[in-house]
């Protein structure tokens, strides 16, 4: 039997959560295959037939994947589940999407966002806001599942071996059809995947003032995130949120600007290695969760730290 | 147009849920219940489409035991004009409520479902996909503006590296992002309207669907506690603690 795992990629290049989706896969055991869904995708396949485990890659290489249509790749893994026991994908929009569209198909039951395996039926993930963690037995067939990537060390990107076979096209739907995108650009590292994330809330006040965070994120190698509040006010763009409804994230570093820490916040970062928070209001529930509080007006601390930084 | 709105009973937002002593789930007794902030935020869009004049019925249906009717009465005091009430005591798994949904879609004639895109509780966010792969009609999750349009409807959808936009025919299932829109309070008068509203409640079986679980919870248990921190009191001590104590910069 061999766990499959659904690559997640823009044509050009992996995401990182897809090595740590591998990594959750190779804690299940047996064979690892990756599947890749895209158009112009060789340098794709070719890349995750060398992480480090994988021994088989299919690669559907088609129009009908050039961009993620969830019923296009869901039949696509459907008809290549041949051998397979087990289905994981990255917990990102594009896995949360997949797998249980893919498991209807299949009349399966998936679960969401695995934290931990404990054998290879049985799973960790976190529910209410990851303010409890359930333990759950899966009886189907065909174990399908999304990956909480932040719980999970990335596999090495290199070592493996694996072989590339090209798989068919699955037909594409008649009733999707792509329009367009428009998506962020950002020169920062990718906010799940950042070892640093500096976030801004509310007491943000303006997109304007984020340039503060901006360039304290740059300093330091990171990402910029938000939390909903800051979202909503139309500081940032909704791809910036952190939360139970937004991204999760866990870097080595996460430094919260004004923001209060309400439960859905916490949900999205508290898994942090180290939390720094920056809040003028002593009785912030954030100071909770973080390892250093600072107690300060944030006009005054960030620069004060940008400063520091700079040297 | 018909369009059909499934909402959950969950756990209000606001509550700190706490587990329960023997780890078998979170404690639920005398704990204020709320609709699933993202099934208020489907009803709103159904609304708004009705309003417009792109809909002449919008159903709020709910699966679960009788006090979900409570759930589908908050629907009817937002605005919509009926409920349906799948009435069981079974816990049910997303895959039997897509089922669920499916058959009263199908019996409803409904040409959109609009779910929310996650249940709060068991953050699932599985059940719109799962309906829309059991109906084979196309899905549109996580979506952050709808259109009726002469093709079906266009929509915009929140994904990870920003905003995609698809075309989808018509019926539909699609699932409520945050920035759908905000949701209305019910008001005094369509509170007391809403009393009057019809619910009609069916059982599984009246829907020919079996409720059959495959996932076994074998224990809840509390996440692992951050240890306290510290305070500092200024950007030097806060630096010098993340290079030398945390060692992250
Ligand atoms: C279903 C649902 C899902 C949700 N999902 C998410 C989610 O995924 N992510 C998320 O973040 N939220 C989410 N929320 C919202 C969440 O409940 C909070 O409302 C939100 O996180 C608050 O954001 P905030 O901390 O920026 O704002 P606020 O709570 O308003 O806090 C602002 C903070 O800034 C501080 N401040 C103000 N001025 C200054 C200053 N000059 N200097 C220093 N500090 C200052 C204040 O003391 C305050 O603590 C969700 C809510 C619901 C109901
Ligand atoms: N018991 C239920 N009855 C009706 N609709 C439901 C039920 N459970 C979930 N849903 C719908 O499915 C959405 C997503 O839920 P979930 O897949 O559990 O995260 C919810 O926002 C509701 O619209």
């Amino acid at each position: 039997m061999s766990i499959l795992v659904i690559a997640e990629h823009d044509n050009s290049q992996l995401s990182p959560g897809t090595l740590n989706t591998v990594a959750a896969a190779a804690k299940i055991g047996a064979e690892l295959r990756v599947l890749v869904a895209g158009s112009g995708c060789g340098d794709v396949a070719a890349a995750c037939a060398k992480i480090a485990g994988v021994s088989e890659v299919l690669c559907a290489d088609f129009d009908t994947y050039a961009h993620e249509i969830t019923e296009n790749t869901a039949h696509l893994v459907k008809a290549n589940l041949d051998g397979v026991s087990h289905v994981l994908a990255p917990a990102s929009t594009f896995g949360k999407a997949l797998i249980p569209y893919l498991a209807a198909l299949c009349d399966a039951q998936p679960i969401s966002d695995i934290s931990d395996v404990v054998s290879e039926d049985t799973f960790v993930r976190p529910i209410y806001a990851g303010n409890a963690l359930q333990t759950v037995k899966m009886s189907d067939a065909v174990k399908m599942m999304t990956v909480r990537t932040t719980a999970f060390e990335a596999a090495d990107a290199e070592g493996g071996s694996g072989t590339v076979t090209a798989i068919d096209d699955a037909g594409a739907s008649d009733v999707v059809t792509f329009k367009g995108q428009n998506l962020s650009q950002s020169e920062r590292p990718e906010l799940t995947s950042a070892r640093i994330v500096v976030s801004g809330g509310r007491g943000m006040q303006n997109g304007e003032n984020f340039a503060m965070l901006e360039k304290l994120a740059d300093t330091l190698g990171g990402a910029v995130g938000a939390s909903r509040a800051a979202v909503d006010a139309g500081f940032v763009p909704n791809d910036y949120q952190v939360g139970q409804t937004g991204k999760v994230v866990a870097p080595d570093l996460y430094i919260a600007v004004g923001i209060s820490g309400a439960i859905q916040h916490l949900a999205g970062m508290k898994d942090s290695k180290t939390i720094v928070a920056i809040n003028n209001d002593e009785e912030a529930p954030i100071f909770q969760v973080a390892d250093y509080g600072w107690n300060e007006d944030l006009f005054t601390a960030v620069p004060a730290l940008q400063a520091e930084l700079d040297g | 147009m018909k369009v059909l709105v499934p909402v959950k009973r969950v756990i209000d937002a606001n509550i700190r849920v706490r587990v329960k002593s023997d780890n078998t789930g979170v404690e639920t007794a005398n704990v204020k219940m709320a609709m699933n902030p993202f099934c208020e935020i489907a009803v709103e869009e159904a609304l708004r489409i009705k309003e417009a004049g792109n809909a002449e019925e919008v159903i709020v249906m709910s699966a679960g035991p009788d006090k979900a009717a409570e759930t589908i009465r908050t629907g009817l005091a937002m605005g919509a004009d009926r409920g349906v009430h799948v009435n069981t005591e079974e816990s049910l798994e997303p895959l039997v409520i897509a089922q669920l949904i499916k058959a009263v879609a199908e019996k409803e004639g409904a040409d959109l479902v609009i779910l929310g895109k996650q249940s709060i509780d068991d953050d699932n966010n599985q059940t719109g996909q799962m309906l829309a792969a059991l109906m084979g009609r196309p899905l549109g999750s996580y979506i952050s503006k709808i259109e009726k349009n002469d093709g079906g409807f266009a929509i915009t959808r929140e994904i990870d590296a920003g905003l995609e936009d698809l075309q989808i025919a018509s019926p539909a299932v699609v699932t409520a992002d945050l920035r759908l829109n905000e949701p209305r309070y019910a008001s005094l008068p369509n509170i007391m309207k809403a009393k009057k509203k019809p619910i009609d409640a069916l059982s599984p079986a009246d829907l020919g669907v079996e409720v059959k679980n495959r996932l076994e919870v074998l224990k809840v248990e509390d996440p692992p506690a951050r240890e306290a921190g510290v305070m500092v009191s200024g950007a030097s001590e806060l630096v010098d603690k993340l290079k030398n104590e945390a060692k992250v910069i």
